[in-house]
C-alpha cells in the first residue's frame, strides 16, 4: 500500500510533533501569543496536539501597547474560549522600571519586545518560548533551527547553532538558557491562509478589506492613527486595507486590498508580487542584515 | 478550493562543491517557477549592484547571512520553499565548503531527493564522490546528477555522456547501484536557465525531462509495510478533569506514527515493557480516524490500564524487536571537542533518552577516498563505526530499515551540544 499525507496534513503533523517534544522535554514551556494568524494557527495545533487535556504551557503576550484594538479584544476572547491561560508582558512596564528607555513616545517599540520578552523568561523561569515565526517570512530566518538555542542573554548565534537531524530535537537547556521552538517553520504564508480556510479559524478583523484612513508615505501605506499622527504636507485618504501581519502599530502597514474573506485572501496571495514583510513591516527595509541583527538580540 | 492544490510534499536538498552553481540553480528554479517575490529581487539587484556585478546573482537569493554576504560562500543549511499545482517542495541548500560536512549530513537527513552538481568543465572531483556517499549513507534513495554549466563546454553530448558513465560506475563502485535506489541525470546550464524549467535551445539533443519536470513527476512513495509499526509515545494525556464524568479516568497515548499502520482494533505490545492492549480510538484533533499511516501524530487510547509513559513504543503483538542496549552505528561527529571514549553521553533516539559510552571505534571512513582506517579518537566531521553500550534499552531498527527508529543523536552531558549523528548498523 502507498499513502502519503497532504502537505497540509504533513505540516499539521508536524507542528503538533514539534510541540508535543516541547511538552515531552521542557519543564517550563510558553507560549507566545499575539493574536496574529500565525500564532493562532498554534493554537489549533496546541488543541489538536493535547486536547482533550488542558495546554501543557500558559500562553504570553509581549504587550507593546500600541495596539489595535480589535487584535486585543480578539486575544482576550480566544483566551476564554480555550479556557486557558494568558500571561501579558507589557513594554509599559519595563519603560517604567527603566530597562526600556525610548529615544521617543512614538518611536517604534518593535525592537523592545526582546527586552520584555527576557525579563519574563526570566521572572517566570520559562526554559522554551513557542513561537509562530516561519523560516520563509526573512532570509536570515531561512536558517533557523526548528529548536533554536538562546544563551543566557537571549542570543541567538548562527554561527554556531546546534545541528538538527532528523526530526530529533535536542531541546536541553541550563538554568538561565532557552529554546524557541518554532513549530511552523516550515510553512509559507500561503500554507497559513489554507489552513485558515480549511480549520475555518477565526481572525482579528483587520486582517480582512475594510475603510480605512491613511497617508502614503516612503512607498509604503501608514494608518493614521493617535501614535502615527498625520505629518506636514500629507494628505488622509480613506482606503480600502487589509493587514498582512498585527503587531506594533507604529510599525505595521496594510496593503490595499479588496479580500475580505479567507478565499479572497488566498488568491490574492497567490498572485500577489511582495513578500509579507517587505511590504508590512516598516522596520525591516532599514538594512538586508536587520533581521539577523535583532535576533541576534533576543528578538523571537 | 483555490488555484493551489497540493497533493503532498517533497523535500530535497542540493550539493556540490564550492561554485558548481548550487546557489544559482535554486535562485533560477524559483524565478523561472515565479516563486521569488519583487522586493526580494529589488534586495538582491542592489546588492549585485553594490558587488559591480551587472547581472542580476540569482544565487544572493538562498545565501542569507551576513557572513556569507560578506564572504560569498554558502555556511550553513539555507530551507527554501515553493509549490506547484502539484506539491510543496522543501529545499535544503547545504554548503560545499569542506569543513562544513556536518551541515551536509544535517540537510540529508530530512531529504527525499539529493541533487548533486556537478560542473561539466571539471567532471566527478573528490567533492562529488563524497557527496554522493554522504547521500547513500544518509539512506537517500532519489538522486539527481545535475550536470552544470554545460555552456562553457559548447553544450557537447559526449562530455556529457563520460560524465554519466564516471559517475555509474563510481556509484557501483560504492554500492550505491541497486533496485531502491534511483538515479537520474540531466545537463543543464543554471546561470542561463537551460532544462531548469525552460528546456532552452542549446541543448536540444537531450531528450529527458527538465529539472522542472522530474521534480514534478518524482515519486517518493513507498510500501508502507503494515506490520512494521513503530509508534513512539511523545507525551501521555491524563486530563485529571475531575468536574467532568467523560474525562474523569481518560488517558491517551500522543506520538506520531514513524512507519507501518495503526488500526483501531490492532493488538499491540508496549516496549520495553511487553504488556499488551488493544486500539479502542485513533483521533487527529476530535475527529476520529480508523487507521493512520507514517508521519501521522495522533492521539491512541487502549482497551485497559496499563503504564505507559514518554519514551514507550507501541508496536504488534506479532512483531519480534525487542530492546537492546548494545550495537554498532556509524556516525558523523559534529563538535568541535574530540570524541572522547572516556566519558558518557547521551543519546537520544525516537522519544527516549539514554546514558551511553562508546567503547570501540571499529574503523574511519577516510573520506577523500572513501577507504576504511583506524582511530584513536573522532574530530568534528570524521565519519565512523562506533559500538554504544547503552544505561537504558532503546527499541532500535537498522538505519537501512527504518529511517527513524534506526537514527538517533549524540548529546554532550555537560554542555547539551548536539554532538554526533549516529546510524544504526547492527544490533547485538
Ligand atoms: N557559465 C555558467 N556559470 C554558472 C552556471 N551556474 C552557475 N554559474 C556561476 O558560477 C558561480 C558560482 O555559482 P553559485 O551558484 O554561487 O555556486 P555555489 O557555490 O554552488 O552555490 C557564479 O558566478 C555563477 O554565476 C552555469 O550554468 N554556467
Ligand atoms: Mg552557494
Amino acid at each position: 500500500m502507498k499513502k502519503l499525507l497532504t502537505h497540509l496534513d504533513w505540516l499539521e503533523s508536524e507542528a503538533i510533533h514539534i510541540m508535543r517534544e516541547v511538552a515531552g522535554q521542557c519543564s517550563n514551556p510558553v507560549l507566545l501569543f499575539s493574536g496574529g494568524k500565525d500564532s493562532l494557527c498554534l493554537l489549533r495545533i496546541a488543541e489538536k496536539a493535547f486536547r482533550p487535556g488542558r495546554f501543557p504551557f500558559p500562553l504570553m503576550h509581549i504587550d507593546t501597547g500600541h495596539n489595535y484594538s480589535e487584535v486585543i479584544n480578539f486575544r482576550d476572547k480566544k483566551v476564554r474560549d480555550l479556557n486557558e491561560r494568558l500571561i501579558v508582558a507589557s513594554l509599559e512596564d519595563s519603560m517604567k522600571k527603566g530597562t526600556i528607555v525610548l529615544k521617543s513616545n512614538d518611536e517604534p517599540r518593535n525592537k523592545y519586545q526582546s527586552i520584555t520578552l527576557l525579563e519574563a523568561i526570566e521572572e517566570y523561569g520559562f526554559d522554551c518560548c513557542i513561537g509562530g515565526a516561519r523560516r520563509d517570512e526573512e532570509k536570515a530566518r531561512a536558517k533557523e533551527r526548528i529548536m533554536s538555542f538562546r544563551d543566557e542573554f537571549g542570543q541567538w548565534d548562527p554561527k554556531n547553532q546546534r545541528p538538527e537531524l532528523w526530526d530529533l530535537y535536542n531541546a536541553k537547556v541550563h538554568k538561565g538558557e532557552n529554546i524557541r521552538a518554532f513549530p511552523i517553520s516550515n510553512w509559507t504564508e500561503m500554507d497559513v491562509w489554507q489552513y485558515i480556510e480549511r480549520e475555518n479559524l477565526e481572525l482579528p478583523s483587520i486582517y480582512f478589506a475594510h475603510k480605512r484612513d491613511i497617508v502614503r508615505r516612503n512607498e509604503s501605506i501608514v494608518p493614521i492613527t493617535e501614535v502615527t499622527p498625520i505629518k506636514a504636507g500629507e494628505k488622509i485618504e480613506n482606503i480600502m486595507v487589509r493587514f498582512r501581519t498585527v503587531g506594533d502599530i507604529t510599525c505595521t502597514a496594510p496593503v490595499e486590498s479588496e479580500a475580505d474573506d479567507v478565499n479572497k485572501i488566498i488568491l490574492e496571495t497567490a498572485s500577489t508580487v511582495i513578500t509579507e514583510r517587505g511590504a508590512t513591516r516598516l522596520d525591516d527595509q532599514t538594512s538586508d542584515a536587520a533581521m539577523e541583527e535583532r535576533k541576534k538580540e533576543g528578538y523571537f | 478550493m483555490t488555484e493551489q492544490k497540493n497533493n503532498n510534499v517533497l523535500r530535497f536538498m542540493t550539493c556540490g562543491s564550492v561554485d558548481d552553481g548550487k546557489s544559482t540553480l535554486i535562485g533560477r528554479l524559483l524565478f523561472d517557477s515565479k516563486m521569488i517575490l519583487t522586493d526580494t529581487l529589488n534586495q538582491i539587484e542592489k546588492t549585485s549592484k553594490k558587488r559591480g556585478m551587472n547581472a542580476i546573482d540569482l544565487s544572493l537569493i538562498t545565501d542569507g547571512l551576513q557572513a556569507e554576504r560578506e564572504q560569498g560562500i554558502t555556511i550553513d543549511v539555507a530551507y527554501r520553499y515553493f509549490t506547484t499545482g502539484t506539491r510543496k517542495y522543501i529545499i535544503a541548500d547545504a554548503p560545499g565548503h569542506e569543513q562544513y560536512t556536518r551541515n551536509m549530513v544535517t540537510a540529508a537527513s530530512t531529504a527525499q531527493l539529493a541533487i548533486i552538481l556537478v560542473d561539466a568543465r571539471k567532471g566527478l572531483l573528490t567533492q562529488t564522490r563524497r557527496h554522493t556517499y554522504l547521500s547513500k549513507l544518509v539512506g537517500i534513495k532519489h538522486i539527481l546528477v545535475a550536470i552544470n554549466k554545460m555552456d562553457l563546454i559548447d553544450h557537447d553530448e559526449s562530455s556529457y555522456h563520460q560524465i554519466c558513465k564516471d559517475y555509474l560506475q563510481f556509484a557501483n563502485d560504492i554500492d550505491l547501484v541497486s533496485p531502491g535506489v534511483n538515479i537520474e541525470f540531466i545537463p543543464m546550464s543554471a546561470l542561463n536557465g537551460d532544462m531548469i524549467v525552460e528546456r532552452g535551445d542549446s541543448l536540444t539533443w537531450f531528450k529527458g525531462p527538465t529539472l522542472f519536470e522530474f521534480l514534478e513527476k518524482l515519486d517518493t512513495s513507498e510500501d508502507i509495510k503494515e506490520s512494521t509499526l513503530r509508534f513512539p509515545v511523545q507525551f501521555v494525556c491524563r486530563p485529571h478533569a475531575s468536574d467532568n464524568k467523560e474525562l474523569h479516568d481518560f488517558r491517551a497515548f500522543m506520538g506520531r506514527i514513524e512507519s507501518g499502520l495503526l488500526k483501531v482494533n490492532d493488538k499491540i505490545k508496549v516496549l520495553p515493557s511487553g504488556h499488551e492492549s488493544k486500539v479502542i480510538e485513533i483521533r487527529v484533533g476530535d475527529q476520529l480516524i480508523n487507521e493512520a499511516i507514517p508521519e501521522q501524530s495522533v492521539t491512541v487510547s487502549l482497551s485497559n490500564e496499563i503504564d505507559i509513559s514518554r519514551g514507550d513504543m507501541l508496536v504488534h503483538q506479532n512483531d519480534s524487536i525487542n530492546a537492546v542496549k548494545d550495537f554498532s552505528a556509524m556516525v558523523c561527529w559534529l563538535a568541535e571537542a574530540p570524541l572522547s571514549l572516556s566519558r558518557t553521553y547521551l543519546v537520544m533516539h525516537t522519544t527516549r533518552v539514554s546514558k551511553v559510552k562508546i567503547t570501540q571505534i571499529h574503523h574511519k571512513v577516510n573520506i577523500q577516498n572513501l577507504e576504511m582506517e583506524n582511530a584513536e579518537t573522532l574530530k568534528t566531521n570524521d565519519i565512523a563505526q562506533l559500538s554504544f553500550k547503552l544505561a537504558q534499552p532503546l527499541i532500535v531498527d537498522n538505519y537501512e530499515d527504518n529511517r527513524s527508529t534506526g537514527a538517533f543523536i549524540i548529546v554532550d552531558e555537560s554542555t547539551y551540544h548536539t554532538v554526533g549523528a549516529g546510524m544504526i548498523q547492527s544490533i547485538a
